[in-house]
């Protein structure tokens, strides 16, 4: 007897089939209606995009749909509103990230400190993140157009400026349109997030440290920046990936113009596929664009991995 | 009220073991406690009776009913969590009917079972607050109503004394012993205080790293410690613990501790001359005075008066010895005074098995 | 050192109000323009508040256009994708909050994959899928869309609250005699309404403002959301900003309800948000 139960101590489940079953898929169940949609709505479209990459797919052509290989990006190696694309895409993100990281800094350290009327100036600062993008898109638009915005003679006034001109249909300087509106309306992402990141903080390492006769300025630098380094390194990646994928402002403020000169990568998708029905070749671009955040996602990865292992 | 009989029960979370066969039977009405260190598995052993773990193996029977693959809910028996885990949006009266609510109990006789715990608790006035609204010692007794009006087969408590402060937890003490003698209900209480493991228990089970060490009455473990963890867990002073060698050639069976001391024992112990063994001895069985026969001389290195006693430490022959004295101004650090082990306060164990011999 | 914190303290305030104006600014001259009379418009274009004001602009967008068809289907699509997508990610929440199970890592590696890809690579292929089942130019076609791309991020919000419950509730529920169903239906979700409330506001937000899709999917003006009617202001040949503002302001008047609605949770909810990488 003993030596059977030693044998085989932890023995079958002796519960009935059916109510093994059931534990066993509970967690299932709860998950079952969202997972079915993802996959349905998401997944599976994804998976057809891909293919469309490889055909040729336009809406109004109903002889289209035949597999053509690598067309689609042999077209695109050669199309040079992509590689322009491409650039502005860069500039775009790259400004409005810094940008937004550093207002939003700023802010949060701002507003870290306690004063009275702060929960009100947090709200106020805050609310632009609620205005709908589209919304702020318009928004912009109407303030640097010189008809009713005040923007334009403003920076005639300062000097800035020739003449009071729209910036959005200046082919050198329209990308700061969007990029100023994306900065406006992220800078609340990056602040409620180090905000949040600042107070959790212990209050007490600040005190030693003032104790032991750190200035304000040391104090942030040893102890401020090493607390908020994983969160800036996550969000700053993150938000990268998210604003380079953002189309909507540059398609209510400029839709590409001038001369596709602040067309970025995802508003040239979105283009080709609203406005020229070309399935296949936006398709095209969306994989491309896909396979370089996936490589800039990957590289950010590896250079963390290898900065914590200098540590 | 029910038996629980609990045969040969393992866990295991992946290839890490928890319980390793556990062994253990409580009787009707019997307030049974498990005691042990944090890990030790006891919480485990506690949450598969409630139908919280699943079993890896082995069997546990309520009431002569094997309960292994029932649902808590089936089990028929109430618990009290550590946090309490009352409902915070219901109120004292809406915890304490839940069960009997899910149960479909008429409303008369709910209302009959929450106002008679209510008395027993004497919660009547606060029936209608919110948890928020209460202390902890209030929110302690929600949670003992919300077991006991349901009249459960078992009782389960998981340290529900643990979030309170010293006082509260003295006194509460005394009421859950108080309740255990009114209802004479099955009870089974974890926690990791010795002493309430002590003054609650009909038994107590002491467990370590998943294992049952010893099964007895509270001064039957006091007093005879099956092995080392027992003897340096329960108590408080600890027990003192010295290392020496068994000699019994010359027809007086002693201990040898060292620097040519050695401690003579009442009686020849079974084992073998010049075996490893540990030499164990209460605090307060330890004699201190000026001039003692078979002393050994010690100097006090540190006095901790508690104000119902003192405590002494003193160093002798190469060893830390703690000493516990009801009497005041017994001596001051820097003394040196004599220590003496009376012979038939003396445990021995064997230092490689950690076993009790005689 | 008073002399010094008292510049610190000034240069503090003068800090946060320039934020507060620049957070506010661009907000303040949508309703500059749309209480801006047409006359004035050019006239007055710089002054901060017009000599006049009217409330023609509200009046004309309100009485004489779209406008209040574009907000009520606005505010179905909202409503509904915010409503369906918080039931639906309260359940997978709570599994992912309180079950350890074999496909947790693939379902989260799928979640997460589904934030990653760019959503305007999904544009294309849902056309294609939706138009023969005729919920393109529908507003349930949109609602289904964007339940499905909301449901991930809710999914991680809703797992947080949950992860803020103590299991030893639910535990006791079960103790005294409940299914585990009944426990979450009975002690766990009342206790997670705020949290529900505040997916809610995130999710209602999110749908209020989506544009792309919606400019994709829906032709006709029956079923045009709000921020394709508001487009369509400017593809027209003379914007009329007053009006164009005016239904700005409408629209706002939401989001900016469930922003102060949801303000409190902001942080749990972005850092949720964070999660998702």
């Amino acid at each position: 007897m003993t030596e059977a139960v030693n044998a085989a101590p932890y023995g079958r489940d002796r519960r009935p089939f059916l109510r093994r079953l059931a534990s066993a898929s509970e967690p299932y169940l709860y998950s079952a209606p969202a997972l079915i949609l993802i996959v349905t709505v998401m997944l599976v479209p994804l998976v057809i995009g891909i293919s469309y990459a490889f055909r040729d797919m336009t809406l109004l052509d109903p002889f289209s749909g035949g597999f053509i290989g690598l067309d689609h990006f042999r077209a695109l190696a050669k199309d040079k509103t992509f590689w322009q694309a491409l650039k502005n895409t860069v500039y775009w993100t790259g400004y409005s990230v810094a940008l937004q990281f550093c207002f939003g800094l700023i802010l949060a350290l701002l507003l870290d400190k306690p004063f009275r009327g702060r929960g009100l100036a947090q709200a106020l600062c805050f609310l632009p993140w609620a205005v709908p993008s589209f919304l702020s898109g318009l928004n912009w638009a109407m303030l640097f157009n010189p008809i009713v915005g005040p923007i334009p003679h403003w920076l005639y006034g300062l000097g800035l400026m020739s003449a009071p001109d729209n910036l959005l249909s200046s082919p050198d300087h329209a990308m700061w349109g969007p990029i100023i509106a994306n900065v406006w309306w992220g800078i609340p992402f990056f602040a409620i997030t180090l905000l949040a990141a600042l107070q959790s903080i212990p209050r007490d390492l600040y005190e030693a440290a003032a104790i032991d006769g750190a200035t304000p300025f040391q104090r942030f630098r040893s102890i401020t920046l090493p607390f908020l380094a994983p969160t800036i390194a996550i969000t700053v990646m993150l938000r990268t990936v998210w604003i380079a994928n953002f189309a909507d402002l540059i398609v209510v403020m400029t839709n590409g113009g001038p001369a596709d000169r602040t067309q970025i990568v995802a508003s040239y998708i979105f283009t080709q596929a609203f406005r020229r029905l070309d399935f296949g070749y936006a398709s095209a671009i969306a994989m491309v664009l896909l396979a370089l955040l996936l490589v800039y996602s990957m590289l950010i990865v590896l250079l963390r991995q290898t900065l914590l292992r200098e540590r | 009220m029910a038996s629980i009989d609990i045969t040969d029960v393992r866990k295991a979370y992946g290839a890490v073991k928890i319980l390793h066969g556990v062994d253990l039977t409580i009787q009707d009405g019997e307030f049974v406690v498990l005691v042990g260190p944090s890990g030790c598995g006891k919480s485990t052993l506690l949450r598969m009776i409630a139908g919280l773990e699943d079993i890896s193996a082995g069997e546990i029977k309520i009431g002569g009913k094997r309960v292994n693959e029932l649902d808590p809910k089936d089990r028929d028996i109430a618990m009290v969590f550590q946090s309490y885990a009352l409902y915070p949006h219901m109120t004292v009266a809406g915890n304490m009917s839940y069960s009997l609510r899910l149960r479909k109990t008429a409303k008369e006789k709910i209302a009959a079972a929450i106002s008679g715990a209510a008395e027993k608790l004497s919660l009547t006035p606060l029936m209608e607050r919110r948890p928020k609204a209460l202390s902890g010692g209030q929110r302690q007794r929600v949670a003992m109503g919300r077991a006991i009006v349901r009249k459960p087969k078992a009782f389960l408590f998981d340290e529900p004394l643990s979030n309170l402060d010293a006082r509260l937890r003295e006194h509460m003490r005394g009421e859950i012993k108080k309740l255990h003698q009114d209802l004479g209900a099955t009870s089974i209480y974890v926690t990791h205080d010795q002493i309430e493991a002590m003054t609650l228990a009909d038994r107590i089970v002491a467990m370590n790293a998943g294992v049952v060490q010893q099964v007895g009455s509270p001064l039957d473990l006091y007093d005879r410690p099956a092995n080392l963890f027992v003897a340096g867990f329960m108590g408080s002073p600890a027990m003192n613990m010295f290392e020496g060698t068994y000699r019994a050639t010359d027809g007086a069976p002693r201990i040898e501790l060292g620097q040519g001391i050695s401690v003579p024992l009442a009686g020849p112990a079974p084992t073998a001359e010049g075996t490893k063994v540990t030499l164990g001895i209460r605090p307060e069985h330890v004699l201190v005075g000026r001039e003692l026969p078979g002393g050994f001389e010690a100097r006090i290195d540190l006095v901790e008066p508690t104000g119902f006693g003192t405590i002494l430490h003193a160093s002798a022959f190469g060893s830390d010895v703690k000493a516990f004295s009801l009497e005041r101004g017994l001596a001051e650090r820097g003394d040196t005074v004599h220590v003496a082990f009376p012979v038939e306060r003396i445990h021995v164990f064997d230092t490689a098995t950690g076993a009790r011999i005689g | 050192m008073t002399r010094k914190r008292i510049v610190a303290t000034v240069a503090h305030r003068v800090a946060i109000l320039a934020y507060v104006l620049f957070a506010l600014f661009p907000l303040f001259w949508v309703l500059k323009i749309s209480v801006t009379p047409n006359d004035l418009l050019y006239s007055e274009g710089v002054r901060l508040w017009p000599s006049r004001t009217v409330f023609d602009h509200f009046d004309f967008v309100i009485r004489h256009s779209d406008f209040p068809l574009f907000f009520r289907n606005s505010m179905i699509v909202s409503l509904s994708t915010a409503v369906i997508v918080t039931i639906l990610s309260s359940l997978g929440g709570y599994a992912m909050s309180r079950f350890s199970f074999r496909g947790k890592f693939w379902i989260v590696g799928l979640m997460l994959l589904t934030q990653m890809f760019p959503l305007v690579m999904l544009i294309a292929p849902i056309f294609k899928i939706l138009s023969p089942l005729g919920l393109t130019n529908s507003l349930s076609g949109l609602i289904l869309v964007y339940v499905a791309f909301n449901v991930p991020f809710a999914t991680f919000l809703m797992q947080s609250f949950f992860d803020g419950i103590p299991k030893d509730l639910e535990e006791a529920a079960m103790i005294d005699g409940a299914t585990r169903f009944t426990a979450f239906r009975q002690i766990i979700l009342p206790l997670t309404l705020p949290g529900m409330a505040a997916t809610l506001g995130f999710v209602f937000t999110a749908a209020w403002s989506e544009l792309l899709f919606a400019l994709m999917l829906i032709s006709g003006v029956d079923a045009s959301t709000f921020p394709v009617g508001l487009l369509s202001f400017v593809s027209k040949f003379s914007v009329d900003f007053g009006q164009m503002m005016a239904a700005g302001v409408l629209a706002l008047i939401p989001a900016c309800l469930f922003f102060f609605f949801i303000q409190r949770y902001l942080v749990q909810g972005l850092t949720a948000g964070a999660v998702k990488g």
